[in-house]
């Protein structure tokens, strides 16, 4: 047999990588000729084996966290810095008063942010205590009538658990949680090896639109609805974490 | 103050932008450096360099442009650490004819331990071990692995295709040493 499949040819086939004919003519090929086809199904058995054997290094939190202080370090103390090199015009009472009120307003507005804020360090926190102990879930379960029933009887609501495996997002199970003085639910999926907790409880105030930040390097989406708060945090992109938060609210 | 305003809103659009794709550069910077302690000197000065060079990004895939950085940092390091290791000797080694040997490939890959695979990895020179990292365990395609080595489509083809003929026979190398040590 000379007129074998370029070797080359056969990988980008497995890749997806062909055009339309080209992948038509190289399957034409691999109908006659066995050696070709079992190259074909031998290579597709390494691809298999690379993806199902969990080969991938996950960074130790420590280390995650010590280098995120290190950017979040970046942020803040320069600010102060300036601020006291910053000299104000002695004659200027007025604007020194003007300035002051200023900060009295802007610290209102400020202690609701650094409420919301510490609410999402919070969340987030959850989020990495989650995934770095063995306790990712009390329940372990990709089936939603089994992970839904279950919070039954320890919360005082009853948590939006979806079945989205259809969509890529794989339910992994769920988990009790006590945030901000109160218990939530944690109901957990996956999508591509990355972890989401969707946290939820419920809470007064019209439904509010999604509103996304990022913090500490991990996504963050929260939205109310129905009266219930979501908050759902991963180190998923912010487009997919997105897709799973409209799923979520539809 | 607009100093630390722009640093302040920098560091938020990295950490949006390129922070979620650190998972993808540890384990870049693990398989390359083949230990974890070098894996985290090599993933904290590729963060640094990224943070640096983050003005230059242009909203490209975060993934993408990340991952060349860490790559170009691996490099070097590679250099500076084992500058003696190359591909001759697999070349020899391992050059073999399309089809020349037909054995039941299929099932000794699928019986081939989790430890064997990893090994078998560790065990390609580099420059097999990276594209193959980057197509099986990110799923980069072929054009985003060439952005990332900077090389020709045609270039990452062969690589890929030269990397898992090698692979190939490394698991089976190392599944038969270990057959011969039970012996």
């Amino acid at each position: 047999m000379t007129n074998h499949a370029q070797h080359n040819l056969l990988h980008a086939y497995l890749d997806d990588e062909l055009d339309l004919v080209r992948s038509m003519e190289l399957e034409d090929h691999l109908v006659e000729c066995g050696d070709c086809a079992h190259e074909v199904a031998s290579y597709r058995s390494l691809r298999e084996k690379l993806a199902s054997g969990n080969l991938r290094y996950q960074a130790p939190a420590d280390f995650r966290l010590r280098l995120l202080r290190k950017f979040e370090e970046q942020k803040a103390p320069r600010a102060e810095h300036v601020f006291f090199q910053r000299r104000l015009p002695w004659w200027s009472w007025a604007a020194v008063a003007a300035c002051l009120l200023l900060t009295v307003v802007m610290l209102v507005l400020d202690v609701n942010q650094h409420r919301e804020r510490n609410l999402m360090s919070e969340l987030v926190s959850g989020h990495v205590r989650s995934l770095m102990a063995t306790h990712l879930t009390d329940v372990l379960n990709s089936d939603q009538h089994t992970v839904k029933p279950w919070f039954t009887g320890k919360l005082d609501f009853s948590p939006e658990v979806r079945d989205l495996s259809g969509d890529g997002f794989e339910l992994i199970g769920g988990r009790l949680e006590y945030v901000d003085g109160h218990s939530a639910a944690a109901v957990v999926y996956e999508r591509r090896g990355h972890v989401i907790n969707v946290f939820m409880w419920p809470s007064f105030g019209s439904d509010q639109e999604p509103h996304t930040m990022a913090l500490q390097g991990f996504n963050v989406i929260e939205w109310r609805r129905a009266g219930m708060y979501y908050c759902a945090v991963s180190d998923l992109n912010q487009e997919e974490l997105s897709e799973l938060s409209s799923m979520l609210r539809s | 103050m607009g100093n630390s305003a722009d640093t302040g809103e920098k560091v938020a659009r990295f950490e949006a932008l390129v922070w979620p794709h650190f998972d993808a550069a540890y384990n870049l910077a693990r398989w390359m450096t083949r230990n974890a302690s070098d894996a985290e000197d090599v993933t904290q000065e590729a963060m640094m360099r990224a943070f640096r060079f983050f003005d230059t990004f242009r909203g490209e895939n975060g993934r993408v442009w990340l991952l060349t950085i860490v790559r170009n940092t691996c490099l070097t390091w590679i250099r500076r650490h084992l500058p003696q290791q190359n591909s001759a000797e697999f070349d020899e080694r391992l050059h073999t004819d399309l089809h020349a040997s037909l054995t039941p490939e299929t099932e000794y890959l699928r019986q081939a331990t989790g430890e064997q695979v990893r090994r078998a990895i560790e065990h390609l020179p580099p420059e097999y071990r990276e594209v193959i990292l980057m197509r099986e365990l990110e799923q980069l395609s072929y054009k985003e692995i060439a952005t990332v080595i900077q090389s020709p489509l045609g270039t990452i083809m062969s690589r890929i295709s030269r990397a898992r003929s090698m692979l190939r026979q490394l698991i089976d190398e190392q599944r038969r040493s270990e057959v011969k040590q039970n012996d």
